[in-house]
């Protein structure tokens, strides 16, 4: 590993299991709302920017830490960096957002927030990640696109 | 007759993209409207039905995230993430570009012109604000670069009748400028929001102006400066509009015929607030008369009243939606 890393040693947590589909979920006739579980699995395998690491494997998605209300159609994450000073807290919390912009319906809300203490700049990041004008020109920055669609692509395990 | 909003049309202006602006002619018969596809649409109306007229489009890279006429209608500007102002001319029915304005360093956030239509004010991510000034030979020239705001300016609106200009920010703060010997500068500076200040508006006598914001609420500022000293300047906030708000306030237009004061809002809602009357004017109340939930199917981006049709407002939204609506007031 690079000695530029900001974090070089970072704790590796374990991955959860693959999802029980319950009865219901797989009767198509049965509305089946959009839970917890589901958001998480969406966002759990998201790459670290430095490490060949997940999101989910880094500790930076908890399931815990998903709140979804389908019939009010929001979902607010909060993450977690591995660091107080990690800069790249931005481009983690911007690929959570486009991720679920991407695979969820459009009608859902979404917020994300760095976890309450867990960071320096945390109110910088989160006004950054909550202002939609700054999110859609940073996405037309084909650079910076880039990345996050790294991020975003599904590693071989 | 039941006061309350109407649908009058909607519109897919803008598929598969955001509408973010929509911006009527000042005769009302025109509504220019913007988005992420990098264009522009001109609607007009034909018979009851209002159908596209032009497309504008060549004329950015990026998307265009506001458009302005001039006074007299026979210019338009485009604000647009590529760094640059673009002004069209109205050509018989259609419309050419004219000239492309530059210097910001990257996204311009907004453009309006003054009233006289000889100034034009821009403002960028890059935290200035611009006055460009006009001659008879369409010939745009930057006056002044202001860096007042400490970061990503939002709005620039100016006042309806004088040379006075107010940008709102990133920075949670509203700067009102006018301009000292050729040059423009920050008078004063309104502080009270507590996030970032999305658009404003003016009223019609240019005396109070609006403020909204991602703190979820309105501010009524008042100018309270004594009418014999029109260069002090002294703003104070009369009126905050809290609790009605789900979530970031995009857009505020305070409509000059009638007083009634419209806001876009990212809970998908347009709301539409009247004065009471009989209220003290240092210590104005606003009341909510109408609202529409579920107004767009996403958030609603802009809302801006008809400058000559009382009542008909447009609204538009993150899913390229516009709506035309009527405002019916109790009678």
């Amino acid at each position: 590993m690079s000695s530029r890393l900001e974090n070089a040693n970072p704790v590796i947590f374990q991955r959860s299991g693959e999802r029980l589909l319950t009865a219901s979920e797989e009767d198509e006739d049965v509305h089946d709302p959009i839970d917890e579980r589901e958001i998480f699995d969406l966002i759990r395998s998201i790459n670290d920017p430095e490490h060949p690491l997940s999101l989910e494997e880094l500790n930076v998605v908890e399931q815990l830490r998903v709140k979804v209300d389908d019939a009010g159609s929001t979902v607010g994450i909060e993450f977690t960096p591995t660091i107080p000073h990690c800069s790249m807290a931005t481009l983690i919390g911007l690929s959570i957002k486009v991720k679920l912009l991407r695979s969820l319906p459009e009608r859902f809300k979404i917020d994300v927030h760095i976890t309450p203490g867990s960071h320096a700049s945390e109110d910088a990041v989160n006004k950054q990640l909550a202002d939609k004008e700054r999110v859609a020109a940073a996405l037309e920055n084909s650079s910076l696109l880039e990345v996050v669609n790294q991020c975003l692509s599904t590693r071989n395990i | 007759m039941k006061e309350g909003l109407s649908l009058v049309q909607r519109l897919s202006a803008h598929p598969d993209s955001r509408c973010w602006f929509v911006s009527w002619s000042p005769n009302g018969t025109l509504l220019a409207s913007c988005g992420g596809d990098k264009a522009i649409r001109i609607w007009g109306q034909e018979g009851d039905t209002w159908i596209c007229k032009s497309v504008l489009e060549d004329g950015h890279q990026r998307t265009v995230r506001k458009v302005a006429w001039s006074p007299c209608g026979n210019y338009l500007a485009s604000a647009s993430f590529d760094a640059t102002t673009c002004i069209w001319k109205k050509k018989n029915d259609d419309f050419e570009s004219l000239t492309v304005l530059e210097g910001h360093e990257n996204e311009v956030k907004c453009v309006a012109w003054a009233p006289s239509g000889n100034l034009l004010a821009t403002c960028s991510r890059d935290k200035s604000v611009w006055v460009w000034e006009v001659d008879e030979e369409d010939e745009y020239e930057c006056v002044t670069v202001v860096n007042s705001h400490t970061q990503d300016v939002k709005h620039v609106v100016w006042h309806p009748t004088q040379e006075l200009l107010a940008s709102a920010s990133y920075d949670n703060n509203i700067c009102i400028y006018k301009e000292d010997d050729d040059d423009w500068e920050c008078r004063v500076t309104l502080e009270g929001h507590t996030s970032t200040v999305w658009s404003l508006s003016f009223d019609n006598t240019g005396k109070r102006l609006a403020s909204c914001s991602d703190d979820r609420t309105v501010k009524i500022w008042k100018n309270c400066s004594p009418d014999d000293q029109q260069g002090d300047l002294s703003w104070k906030c009369v009126c905050t509009l809290s609790g009605y708000h789900g979530r970031t306030i995009y857009d505020v237009s305070w409509c000059r015929l009638t007083g009634a004061l419209a806001t876009a809002c990212g809970d998908d809602t347009v709301r539409v607030f009247k004065e009471d009357e009989t209220a003290d004017p240092e210590q104005p109340v606003f009341s909510l008369v109408a609202q529409v939930a579920k107004a767009h199917d996403q958030d609603v981006n802009c809302v801006t009243w008809n400058p000559k049709e009382a009542g008909l407002l447009a609204s538009c939204s993150d899913n390229g939606e516009i709506a035309i609506w009527r405002f019916q007031e109790e009678s």
